[in-house]
């Protein structure tokens, strides 16, 4: 056996030397199928998904291992002289000391290549679909298949010619990965070199060879996929402010609490608050060009849902299903505890890659508190010291390692790309005061807090307006002034201060009601009204009001703030409250967000007029 | 290792018991999760489950407790495969224990097989989104909180409300427009009274659902542990029957927040790391285990609907029993105490209540094209209501608007009208929708902001 600290030194570092050989560990997985692995150990200890083993050949921290006959898949936590701790990302029942552990010399890692779009996969990337074909309408332990599907052959399109010097990062050639969304096979971020050659334009298997590479090391065959640990950033060229919006088509976040492209959001909520139909709204309608949607120890039919929903709908944008610019990764709360953990990873390990080729890329995950309850779960059976609320003391550190993986970038190719990460958070019994809320908290910069008072009144988005922040609205001024929308700030600031002279008002109302209040007031209380019910709200499954194009959104809000300044001016010269409540211009306002379609804006110019020529007859009598 | 006799797989004498678990040292070649039978000294046969396995020690659940147990004289079998339960046909009709042993004193049916009572997790691309809508009959339920074959809606309660009454109710009341098949109906007794159980039994009987049903009980008398057991054999059960044989299967599990102590009680016993209340940290994962065997396959004709009954303690939803339940269930129907002491029955809350697979059930085509919006409807006025009623209990009703008065009229008639029946109405999703229109006639058009002006003008002639 050897001492610890020999083992400690046999890390994995799939960037350095199996990476760049992306090659050769293709080869030894082949080789490791015709001879099978080399046994490493054996199972000493099994409490759920954690199992000890003991070792007798090195194994490297983060290492994934086969366990037992089945050869469940699992990864090294721990390294405890010859001792391995390994949580098992499949169900250990039956799991019996002396069972073998075999290496893989890999650390986990995601496959990134064409064929992610538009798959579903599970939290340690085996495609859900290929694991029904193998096994049937229920997962069976110790099913192994690649990520990438290893017969579908790809059109292959280099763009650059022999002789070029790469850099890690670069793009060597273009794949139609789907309708919308074109592949742009990268060079793994590690390696760099001389293109010694590259094949011709024709279809190809991601595991074909499409050009080699030589370095000072010899010299190496690249294909149209690479292996990435999960736990470790991609790396990028530069960092940059987010100022462009990402426009999520839901009015309250675009116009009140924005999120910028690159940015990073938390979206709180007890259940029943909307966190999973708000997430679902932006995996459908965000302007972004690839989706990565994580179901994180949630329902399975909130996933079968997706499945069902992005294929038929279509991207406003491209016309095509939604479906092709998306990829699902499922572990729903039935399937093991260990696969939740990593699920975030391997996700956002996915959106880095399709940024990494110059695309903007958001990300949700529904919920972060799962994901949390999973370090804690595996935490505890290690028995480690736990913190706040039985949550290892690490919990923060992993938040910001997640939430620090979002950005707004220029990617080693040059390109500009970027990730947004939409976290969802499941507070216990709605206390926004507990740690998985608190630490987000500290990471981002968008905070969509959701009320259950909101909520039970069916008034969705839930989202509070008094709790609810953006800290990148100031940063998107420009962008809007540059599209023309020189108001935009302006419209923002007025809503805001409306709402929340509203809020105020209401502590009156609560005491005394409304009637003992001036009729000005009362107008502010009206224009508040209008506001939440004719723009904050929107209804996720009404065809017309589900999505607002921000040019919508602009004049939605500008014919609601005029109805209030045009009432303001005529209570200044007495015309009573209940004769403008009564205007039927009013209800059109009311009604507009469920009758005017985003191609129908010039609808809203009309309503203006409307609003006027009404107003103006008021004024006259 | 005292008296640690080794003959095959069975062990004469264990090195520790503490509350419910068993402690066994130097033992070889047993599995994570393996079936132990567990001999007393007496001769009485104990079933337990392994929960840990490492150098030092087995860890075994009894399931049955370890009260009768002597360190010497218990003997241990492994059985190596974890807890099998019968399932088959024949046993519809019939009440059994936590294990799927006859408590009917009828002779033992023929089995059509035995499953692993923790069930096989359904791959999601496999399951079919639930989207046929149950009529219950009920108004709260088919108006405002519809139920779809396929679901887990779980009814939160508190002690002494009419749960079990309206569970009941639902059962007896299910059925799809349209369709003839009905429901098989699984019952799991989970740490409930004789008279709750037999409540329910009477209850299946008078309806004529007895045929088709099949009870599982673990009465409050019954050891503790196994109530972690029966609602899986039940499932397992509903299973079989939705999966194999392509029937509906509704199933009824009461109570949870027994099997939650349960749990709680194998934990502390295990002295683990406590999350909210004591309760562990896996607390979630576990209901999981449970709540997602529900659902619809690709290319199955049968489906599994689950409702859970639980009571909250002190009528608290975010006592991390409800709040758990509720973050993994697909909505839920909150029963209140208020409602209940005026005499309101079924005394739903809708405002805390919902459904999550509503939208996908209900509209053109389903029920009415109406529904939705108008559900929706209800909701704001009602929640409105409350509000207003909050104001009037300040300021008096005289001080009230006008308009406030009219919501107040609204809410008369929707806790009158809407939500209140009897046992044996059965009103179809078109009386339902009338009803709510109707009682909204108190509100003026420009009110009702969340239907449209053409459902206006349908509807509300
Ligand atoms: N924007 C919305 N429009 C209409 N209904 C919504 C909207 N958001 C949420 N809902 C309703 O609220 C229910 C609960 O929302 P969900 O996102 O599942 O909650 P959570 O994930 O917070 O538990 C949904 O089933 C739906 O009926
Ligand atoms: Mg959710």
């Amino acid at each position: 056996m050897l001492p610890a600290s020999r083992r400690m030194q046999h890390c994995l570092v799939i960037g350095e030397n199996d990476m760049t050989a992306g090659v050769q560990v293709t080869l030894r997985d082949d080789a490791a199928a015709a001879t099978g692995p080399a046994i490493a150990g054996e199972v000493i200890a099994v409490n759920g998904p954690v199992v000890r083993a003991s070792c007798r050949m090195p194994i490297g921290m983060s290492e994934v291992v086969w366990v037992g006959e089945e050869r469940m898949i699992g990864e090294v936590i721990g390294l405890r002289g010859d001792n391995a701790t390994v949580q098992v990302y499949e169900d250990t029942t039956g799991l019996r000391p002396g069972a073998p552990l075999y290496a893989s010399s890999l650390p986990l890692h995601a496959e990134l290549g064409p064929g992610l779009l538009g798959h579903i996969f599970d939290g340690i990337m085996r495609p859900l679909e290929a694991l029904a074909a193998q096994r049937g309408d229920f997962i069976g332990r110790g099913t192994h298949a690649p990520s990438l599907d290893r017969d579908k052959r790809w059109d292959f399109d280099p763009v650059l010619q022999p002789g070029t010097d790469v850099r890690g990062g670069e793009v060597l050639g273009r794949v139609r990965e789907t309708a919308t969304v074109e592949h742009r096979v990268l060079l793994a971020p590690d390696m760099q070199g001389t293109l010694a050659w590259v094949a011709q334009p024709g279809a190809y298997a991601v595991d074909e060879v499409i050009a080699t590479v030589v370095a000072s090391g010899g010299s190496r065959e690249v294909r149209m996929f690479h292996r990435w640990p999960v736990r470790r950033a991609r790396p990028v060229l530069l960092r940059h402010a987010p100022t462009v919006p990402l426009q999520t088509g839901q009015r309250v976040i675009d116009a009140f609490f924005p999120l910028a492209r690159g940015g990073t959001a938390a979206i709180p909520g007890g259940f029943g608050t909307g966190k999973t139909v708000t997430q679902h709204n932006l995996a459908k309608w965000a302007d972004a060009d690839v989706i990565v949607y994580i179901g994180c120890g949630e329902r399975g039919n909130e996933m079968t849902g997706v499945l069902t929903d992005l294929p038929r709908l279509e991207d406003p944008r491209t016309g095509r299903p939604l479906m092709e610019r998306t990829v699902l990764i499922a572990n729903t709360s039935n399937m093991p505890v260990a696969a939740r953990e990593a699920s975030i990873y391997t996700g956002i390990t996915v959106a880095e890659y399709y940024r990494d080729m110059g695309y903007h890329v958001a990300l949700m995950a529904d919920s972060t508190s799962r994901w949390a309850e999973a370090l804690r779960e595996v935490a505890g059976r290690l028995e480690e010291m736990p913190a706040e609320e039985g949550f290892p003391a690490y919990l923060a550190t992993r938040l910001a390692e997640f939430y620090e993986r979002a950005g707004y970038v220029t990617t080693l190719s040059g390109a500009v790309g970027s990730v947004s990460v939409i976290g969802a958070v499941s507070p216990p019994g709605g206390d926004f005061t507990e740690p998985v809320t608190q630490h987000t908290k500290r990471f981002v910069r968008c905070f969509w807090g959701l009320d259950k008072e909101l909520a039970s009144a069916r008034f969705f988005p839930a989202i509070n307006c008094r709790d609810s922040y953006s800290e990148y609205a100031a940063g998107l001024d420009p962008w809007w002034q540059e599209q023309g929308v020189s108001d935009w700030g302006e419209l923002r600031e007025r809503g805001l201060a409306l709402l929340g002279e509203d809020s105020k008002l209401q502590q009156i109302v609560r005491l005394v009601g409304e009637e003992s209040l001036p009729d000005r007031e009362r107008m502010t209380l009206e224009g508040a009204a209008v506001l939440r019910e004719a723009f904050l709200q929107q209804n996720a499954f009404d065809a017309i009001d589900r999505h607002s194009t921000p040019q919508k959104q602009v004049l939605m809000l500008r014919a609601i703030l005029h109805y209030i300044d045009r009432g303001l001016q005529l209570i200044e010269r007495k015309t009573p409250l209940y004769r403008i409540k009564e205007l039927p211009v009013r209800t059109d306002l009311m009604r507009m967000r469920l009758g005017i379609a985003d191609s129908e804006v010039e609808r809203l110019d009309a309503l203006l007029a409307t609003i006027d020529a009404q107003m103006d007859a008021l004024a006259q009598e | 290792m005292k008296g640690g006799l080794q003959a095959g797989l069975e062990y004469r004498g264990v090195d520790g018991a503490q509350g419910p678990l068993l402690f066994l040292r130097g033992v070889r070649h047993v599995g994570f999760g393996e079936l132990a039978e567990v001999r007393s000294p007496s001769g009485q046969l104990l079933h337990g489950r392994v929960l840990d396995v490492n150098e030092a020690a087995i860890v075994v659940e009894v399931f049955e407790g370890t009260a009768e147990l002597s360190l010497q004289a218990t003997t241990v079998r492994f059985l190596g495969h974890p807890l099998h339960v019968p399932v088959g046909r024949e046993m519809l009709g019939r009440i059994f224990d936590a294990f799927g042993a006859p408590l009917d004193g009828a002779p033992k049916p023929i089995a059509d097989d035995t499953r692993d009572v923790n069930g096989v997790t359904i791959n999601p691309v496999c399951r079919a989104y639930p989207s046929d809508c149950i009529q219950t009959g009920i108004s709260c339920i088919d108006g405002m909180n519809t139920l779809v074959r396929g679901q887990k809606l779980p009814i939160f309660s508190g002690s002494g409300l009419p749960h079990d009454r309206l569970a009941a109710q639902i059962v007896r009341q299910a059925s799809i427009v349209g369709e003839e098949q009905g429901f098989g109906v699984v019952f799991a007794a989970i740490g409930v009274t004789h008279d709750v159980a037999e409540f329910f039994q009477r209850s299946f009987q008078e309806s004529g659902a007895s045929r088709n049903s099949v009870l599982f009980l673990n009465l409050a008398d019954a050891p503790s542990v196994a109530r972690l057991v029966a609602p899986r054999t039940a499932l397992t059960m509903a299973e079989y029957l939705a999966f194999d044989l392509g029937m509906h299967v509704l199933v009824v599990l009461t109570d949870i927040t027994n099997y939650c102590e349960a749990l709680r009680e194998v934990s502390t016993a295990r002295g683990e790391v406590p999350s909210r209340k004591g309760y562990p940290g896996y607390l979630y994962s576990d209901l999981a285990s449970l709540f997602e065997r529900a659902g619809r396959i690709h290319g199955r004709p049968g489906s599994i609907t689950q409702l859970p009954i639980l009571t909250m303690p002190n009528d608290d939803i975010t006592h991390p029993i409800p709040d758990v339940t509720g973050y993994i269930t697909e909505g839920q129907l909150v029963l209140s105490r208020e409602l209940n002491n005026r005499g309101v029955y079924p005394p739903v809350d809708v405002l805390p209540s919902l459904s999550r697979l509503m939208e996908d059930g209900i509209g053109e085509g389903r029920t009415r094209p109406d529904h939705s919006k108008l559900a929706s409807q209800l909701y704001a006025a009602y929640a409105k209501t409350k509000e207003i009623e909050r104001l009037a209990s300040i300021i008096g009703n005289e001080e009230l608007s006008e308009l406030n008065r009219r919501y107040l009229q609204f809410g008369q008639r929707f806790e009158r009208q809407f939500l209140s029946q009897g046992d044996f109405d059965n009103r179809s999703f078109e009386a339902t929708l009338d009803l709510a229109w109707e009682v909204l006639r108190p509100l003026p058009d420009s009110e009702l902001t969340r239907v449209t002006q053409e459902q206006i003008e349908r509807y509300r002639r």
